[in-house]
């Protein structure tokens, strides 16, 4: 009985993983399905949802339950960065050479890793966990925090509504004709403009909400935006760059990789998920679930 | 560029300037100076990739670890000379390049960085986890200093401390593999790479097999840079994981990008210029990738040449008013 707790116990672990994840790395898949961009930015937006949702627990203090409050504004105070990138800086790239593309989100990177350690300082900070989710149920013998709960049905509930929203709603039609085929949708008279922002705006806020999701149960520190950038690049690259659900499966074998790997060679489960991610790359580039690009 | 400055020598001109560092200038100078050769270097080896071939690779900083590593380890774990330890860093760095470029260039664009940036890290998860071999987080400290007690039989260079010393040798060293990706850039092959960064399709309708010439491309530029690697462990006295880490990649492609892609001398340019504006900057403030990351941001925008591309072009404009004001 003993042996179904333990491998139930990492399997949720991983599990957990896996939806932090999912809701980091859908984000950067719709951006890059879409757009055709890979944000290196995307793990600075994410450290940035932390801070801020660190920051506003602060400034909410004495408020009960503030941590809820504090996360949807750090995730808008995000998705309005995202909204302004989009604007002023990654919108006169569209045209430009991959190369540029992923310089000028990698300058981003070091622009607000600098900016965070210059507001926030090197110590690394944490965010108690909501009182509404403290402790923990036991299921199989194995305890699960309420907490890790939550962030599993968070992260399929926003697969699920990915989901419809791309499949049912006007607006993910739209962003389904973009990514086939940008050119026709603009001479349809859609504003292909508008959509994108649309689009960067709604994932920098899945990055930032992310963030600020992550503080109760890992310390905020500087470096998380690019050790978390790979971890993203190492799900999309699994499921298919661009492709929602692919991510969604993505996520989750990487998350049990990650978990099981661990207990078979312990101290290469850092490779064991970055080999995993190069021989996806050898044998099917456009993962496992998506499409080979045009 | 003129006939006459076609015929000069450069490499070997600024490698004769560069000597007269440790007489002129301090000690400090001398350790810039050296910084600045080796990053040179692997600023190079990359624009081979980037600038020669069309290629991005987002994990070059792999070959510079493999090349750190495999001097390090011989230098320090089994006391080999340097003249042992610097080719087989090189060749080390040739092979694994090898076997990664040989799964890379199957690859396109984006799909190719990505797979570039896997391998990258998965040379960094050995590093930093294989304790016996590679010190693991801790790296492999005090690696030591060649043996040059030869160069102080040389006149002039007689009354040199080991740093100095070590200068010297890095620069000849640099030079050289300056010299051959110079001739290799020259030669019919640099040329057939030059089309396929133009025209992958159509060097591949005459009959080119472009996947060979990239992979051979990618190993040139990953022995180059394994060079680099070598040398630089041993200046900065040891090798750590934090070497291969990706950031690294990506702050050696901002050199290669600002000093240029399009000239020879591009990177050499872009190398100078980031090192000893990082040394300015951080006796300001202790941002200095904010700097960067600002600096990267202008660069983009305003002259994506970098700065030998700015120059020609400006020059190339002054000369065309010069010319209409003849005209007129």
């Amino acid at each position: 009985m003993d042996d179904v707790s333990f491998v139930f116990t990492q399997f949720l672990g991983g599990f957990t993983t896996a939806m932090f994840l999912f809701l980091i790395a859908s984000g950067l898949s719709l951006v890059f399905g879409v757009m055709r961009v890979l944000n290196f930015a995307h793990g600075s937006f994410y450290m940035l949802g932390a801070y801020l949702a660190w920051q506003a627990v602060q400034w909410l203090g004495p408020i009960l339950e503030s941590f809820w409050l504090a996360a949807l504004a750090a995730a808008m105070g995000v998705a309005l960065l995202g909204g302004l990138v989009e604007r002023l800086l990654l919108r006169h790239m569209y045209g430009r050479e991959e190369l540029y593309q992923l310089l000028l989100t990698y300058a981003l990177v070091l622009i607000l890793g600098d900016a965070a350690k210059a507001l926030w300082g090197t110590q690394q900070l944490s965010v108690s966990r909501p009182a509404l989710l403290d402790g923990g149920i036991e299921m199989f013998g194995a305890v699960l925090p309420l907490y890790n709960l939550f962030i599993m049905l968070m992260g399929c509930a926003i697969a699920v509504a990915g989901w419809l929203v791309l499949t049912r709603s006007s607006a993910g039609r739209m962003v389904r004709a973009a990514a086939l085929d940008r050119e026709m949708l603009g001479a349809l008279g859609a504003n292909v403009g508008a959509l994108y922002t649309g689009m960067f705006v709604a994932s920098s806020f899945l990055a930032g909400l992310s963030g600020a999701l992550v503080t109760p149960i890992e310390g905020i520190v500087p470096g998380m935006d690019v050790e978390i950038i790979v971890e993203a690049f190492i799900v999309v690259v699994i499921g298919g760059l661009g492709s929602f659900w692919g991510t969604f499966w993505g996520s989750v074998i990487y998350g049990q990789v990650l978990s099981f790997g661990i207990l078979i060679l312990p101290s290469f489960s850092l490779f064991s998920v970055f080999a995993l991610m190069a021989v996806i790359l050898i044998v099917r580039p456009w993962g496992l679930f998506g499409r080979p690009l045009r | 560029m003129t006939a006459l400055a076609r015929r000069v020598p450069w490499t070997l001109v600024v490698f004769l300037v560069a000597m007269f560092v440790p007489w002129v200038g301090s000690r400090y100078d001398t350790f810039l100076a050296t910084q600045i050769a080796i990053s040179a270097l692997f600023a190079m080896s990359l624009n081979l990739l980037l600038g020669t071939t069309g290629l991005v690779s987002f994990g070059h900083v792999a070959y510079f670890g493999i090349g750190a590593y495999v001097c390090g380890i011989l230098m320090k774990t089994y006391a080999m000379p340097f003249s042992i330890a610097l080719p087989a860093a090189a060749l080390g760095a040739a092979l694994g390049s090898l076997v990664f470029g040989f799964f890379c260039v199957r690859l396109t664009r984006i799909y190719f960085a990505m797979l570039t940036l896997a391998f990258s890290q998965i040379i960094w998860a050995i590093c930093f986890k294989w304790n016996e071999v590679t010190g693991g987080d801790q790296g492999l400290p005090d690696v030591p200093y060649p043996d040059l007690e030869w160069m102080t039989s040389i006149p002039l260079l007689g009354d040199f401390n080991i740093a100095d010393q070590f200068y010297v040798l890095t620069l000849m060293v640099v030079m050289l593999s300056l010299a051959a990706m110079k001739r290799i850039i020259g030669s019919p092959f640099g040329r057939m790479l030059t089309t396929i960064r133009e025209n992958p399709e159509r060097a591949s309708a005459i009959g080119v097999d472009v996947r060979r010439y990239e992979l051979a491309a990618f190993v040139a530029a990953g022995g180059f840079a394994g060079i680099a690697g070598a040398l630089f462990g041993i200046f900065n006295r040891g090798v750590f994981a934090d070497y291969v880490y990706w950031p690294k990649s990506a702050e050696v492609m901002i050199m290669t990008i600002l000093g240029g892609i399009g000239h020879f001398w591009g990177p050499v340019v872009g190398a100078a210029t980031l090192v000893l504006l990082n040394q300015e900057t951080t006796s300001y403030t202790e941002y200095w990738s904010f700097v960067l990351g600002a600096i990267l941001l202008v660069l983009l925008f305003t002259f994506p040449g970098g700065i030998v591309g700015g120059l020609t072009a400006g020059v190339a404009w002054i000369r065309r008013k010069r010319q209409g004001a003849a005209n007129a």
